[in-house]
């Protein structure tokens, strides 16, 4: 189902850090285009425009498919979400019980200073 | 109270982060304002860790918790409504270290037993908790995501808003 590692979380957020590859991913939520649509669009050589969806595609953000001799480019946030949402799940986990241990905590704490201040009396 | 003071009183509340290092470990961090032998306290000690262990959020009834701490001690969780059908979570205390580090096998799923390891770092009379957990295969760690979250009432709402604010993003 999911396949996440933080290296790959290092992916996704450095491909996000470019414009051009930001505007990529805005023009692929319009429409699918190919590699060649997208370098005319973005005013790039078809190696450059590869390199970008190449960084893209790596971090999982966009998924390539060649039909021909055309290569279509498409968003492919989804496993993106997936990461994200394993992630959120098990972190809501601990959080609500580190909430309730904060409370145990806080009342041990209290508790002992209680205790300190009869044994001081 | 202006603006500023409200988003300070806001981060001020220890932030619980989860890390996956690897495709069968993650790692869970947050810091606690007290002792390292307190927090260290509250795991170890049954009536205490059944104070927190079982959020009401999970929606789930801890029937019973039996935690025998020391090296090669046993424990046992046992959760549900119906006797006739427990669900139970068992292993071993592999390491008890006071107040510094507390390691556990988790049997429950036989051959996928994960190990857990926490550690207690006090600095400046706050503790930073690091739960570590191991599991033998991807695939267990991948299937302990879902499993023992999908009790959480609030995690689609949750999700929800995750997946609104990353279509947001993008």
């Amino acid at each position: 189902m999911v396949q996440l590692s933080i290296a790959r979380l290092d992916a996704s957020f450095a491909a996000l850090s470019d414009a051009t590859r930001r505007g990529i991913l805005e023009r692929l939520g319009i429409a699918d285009a190919s590699i060649t649509d997208l370098a005319e669009k973005f005013r790039m050589t078809l190696t450059g425009m590869k390199k970008h969806v190449g960084v893209l595609e790596q971090a999982g953000l966009v998924t390539t498919e060649k039909v021909g001799r055309v290569r279509t480019c498409r968003l492919g946030l989804r496993r993106l979400e997936e990461e994200a949402a394993w992630i959120e799940r098990y972190r809501r986990v601990w959080d609500a019980r580190f909430d309730e241990l904060d409370k145990v905590v806080e009342e041990l704490q209290q508790k002992e200073k209680a205790d300190g201040r009869r044994k001081r009396q | 109270m202006d603006a500023g003071k409200d988003s300070e009183q806001t981060s001020m509340k220890n932030r619980t982060a989860v890390e996956r290092k690897s495709d069968r470990e993650v790692v869970v961090t947050r810091t606690f304002d007290a002792p390292a032998r307190i927090v260290f306290e509250a795991w170890t000690r049954p009536e205490l860790f059944r104070q927190w262990w079982v959020p009401k959020s999970m929606g789930m009834v801890l029937r019973s918790c039996e935690l025998d701490v020391r090296v090669g001690g046993r424990y046992r969780l046992v959760f549900g409504d119906d006797p006739a059908n427990p669900i139970e979570f068992f292993g071993r205390y592999l390491e008890v270290t006071p107040p510094s580090r507390l390691v556990w096998t988790n049997e429950e799923s036989g051959a996928d037993a994960s190990v857990t390891t926490v550690t207690f770092e006090e600095k400046d009379g706050k503790t930073l908790l690091v739960l570590h957990e191991l599991y033998p295969s991807k695939e267990a760690l991948d299937a302990a995501g879902t499993g023992a979250a999908d009790a959480l009432v609030e995690t689609f709402e949750q999700l929800d808003e995750l997946l609104v604010t990353l279509d947001a993003t993008v």
